[in-house]
């Protein structure tokens, strides 16, 4: 392993990969990947697979719209070999409480504001797109074609390539042991293969950001979250977008190669690392996904796995350089949406680091806002 | 061998001669090689391409197939149906 490096990138998921091309695709020479295993091993090769704009706060919507653009050219533009099998069959998300739909009212509006084409229809319009969804109580459903699927894995390996074409190093089953600081600055990372002198550190480690901040005695405002999925046996096209109900807690869509991924969120679910299936979570997902879309009662379920949500206090991102360490900088406190607004994050942080300019304010995503600033507090999780 | 047309996983009709291409281009471990190219993701959750798998790599590295990393075994141990789970049948 090199003995130094410009830059060294913690974590080996989407955020990590996406970062390390982004660095590398602006002029940056020696960048190394640290993965603990392998790559999108945590949480992005354990995401719902998502892509959605359909977000309430302006910050989340803007880095997910962005993110879009750039998963609709990924192929081409990362020269992939394979296929990230961006999905745009659209996001429905349905609404069968007062409360709720007065809430995606809100939503939309900023979405419109942001030229998110989401749309608010009817019981009937929601059939006539889904045609095996139950509509009794429903109040109505937000609705963005443009929104969609992407394979995580293959989104993970085409940002690999790339970056390793461009010469950035990725080494993984390493792990990150310690981080040495003088005068208040970043200056080694300290693995189980060895040291690696650097002066810039970037913490892209999920629910680990945290573990990676104490190195440095800072403690991040992280908690991780399990949240269990599971997938079923590939049928026939029959649904196109995901389906999302809040009051049900659940989301369900199908993918490209035919299987149906649904998860539904614990609201007991306590703060700990345990990622560990549970048989209460294949009866909550199967009564809830059966509820809503009642068809579904024929799939086969072939396997269930679960992953953590690196929470933060608002469901907002971090994007910040680390108090006491300059030169570490945290992307981390996705909270379950990291892997559909990665694309953007990665070139925001990198114009950041490189003082370039921003194509938003990074500031938002700072770490002052947990310390009296103003909390964005996104609404729309599951 | 016929590489190409050796299956090794059934489910998602893998041959041999696209796990060699993988562990060639450096793919080192099981949950790698399932990841890219979906072997052990189908019904029978990877019981047979498993060890041909394991097999492949440790001929590769030189080391006995015991010492190949295995992936997180998972449920659900056979396909159930979701109506099963939901208690309607």
């Amino acid at each position: 392993m090199k003995k130094s490096a410009n830059v060294v990138i913690i974590g080996g998921g989407i955020t990590g990969c996406a970062t390390a091309y982004e660095l590398a695709v602006r002029g940056v020479k020696d960048i190394v990947v640290i993965e603990k295993q392998y790559l999108s091993s945590g949480a992005t090769g354990r995401c719902g697979a998502g892509v959605r704009q359909q977000w309430g706060t302006e910050t989340n919507a803007i880095l997910a719209r962005d993110s879009v653009k750039r998963f609709e050219g990924m192929n081409e533009e990362l020269e992939y070999d394979r296929d990230i099998e961006f999905k745009q069959g659209g996001y429905l998300m349905v609404s069968y409480t007062q409360n709720e739909w007065n809430q995606y009212k809100k939503n939309v509006a900023i979405q419109h504001s942001l030229g998110i084409p989401t749309k608010m229809i009817t019981p009937q319009e929601a059939l006539e797109i889904v045609p095996h969804l139950n509509i009794k109580g429903l109040i109505g459903a937000t609705f963005c074609q443009s929104d969609g699927h992407a394979n995580p894995f293959h989104v993970v390996d085409a940002y690999y390539k790339a970056a390793s074409r461009l010469g950035v190093k990725f080494e993984t089953y390493t792990s990150v042991t310690g981080i040495t600081r003088e005068k208040g600055k970043v200056t080694s990372v300290q693995t189980s293969k060895g040291d690696i002198a650097a002066s810039m550190v970037i913490n892209a480690c999920g629910y680990a950001a945290g573990t990676i901040c104490k190195m440095v005695g800072f403690e991040l405002p992280l908690y991780p979250q399990r949240h269990q999925a599971l997938v079923t046996e590939p049928v026939e096209p029959c649904q196109g977008p995901m389906v999302i109900s809040l009051h049900h807690r659940l989301y369900c869509q199908q993918t490209p190669h035919g299987s149906f991924i649904m998860g539904v969120g614990d609201p007991n679910e306590p703060k700990d690392f345990n990622i560990n299936s549970s048989w209460e979570f294949l009866e909550d997902v199967a009564r809830q996904a059966t509820t809503v879309l009642p068809l579904l009662k024929n799939l086969r379920v072939v396997r269930q796995w679960s992953g953590l949500y690196d929470m933060s206090p608002d469901a907002n991102p971090i994007l910040d350089e680390v108090p006491d360490a300059k030169g570490m900088w945290v992307a981390a406190g996705f909270s379950g949406h990291g892997f559909m607004v990665a694309p953007q994050t990665a070139v925001l942080l990198a114009q950041k680091i490189l003082g370039q300019n921003c194509f938003m304010p990074i500031e938002r995503f700072g770490l002052e806002r947990f310390s009296g600033g103003e909390l964005l507090l996104e609404s729309a999780v599951v | 061998m016929q590489t190409k047309e050796t299956i090794v996983c059934r489910c998602e009709d893998i041959t041999l001669e696209e796990i060699k291409s993988l562990i060639d281009q450096g793919y080192r471990t099981i949950d790698e090689i399932k990841r890219v190219i979906r072997a052990g993701m189908g019904p029978c959750q990877g019981r047979t391409c498993r060890m041909l798998i394991a097999q492949e790599l440790a001929k590769y590295y030189g080391i006995p197939v015991g010492e190949v990393l295995m992936p997180t075994f998972r449920p659900t141990v056979r396909p159930v149906k979701l109506g099963t789970f939901a208690g309607g049948e």
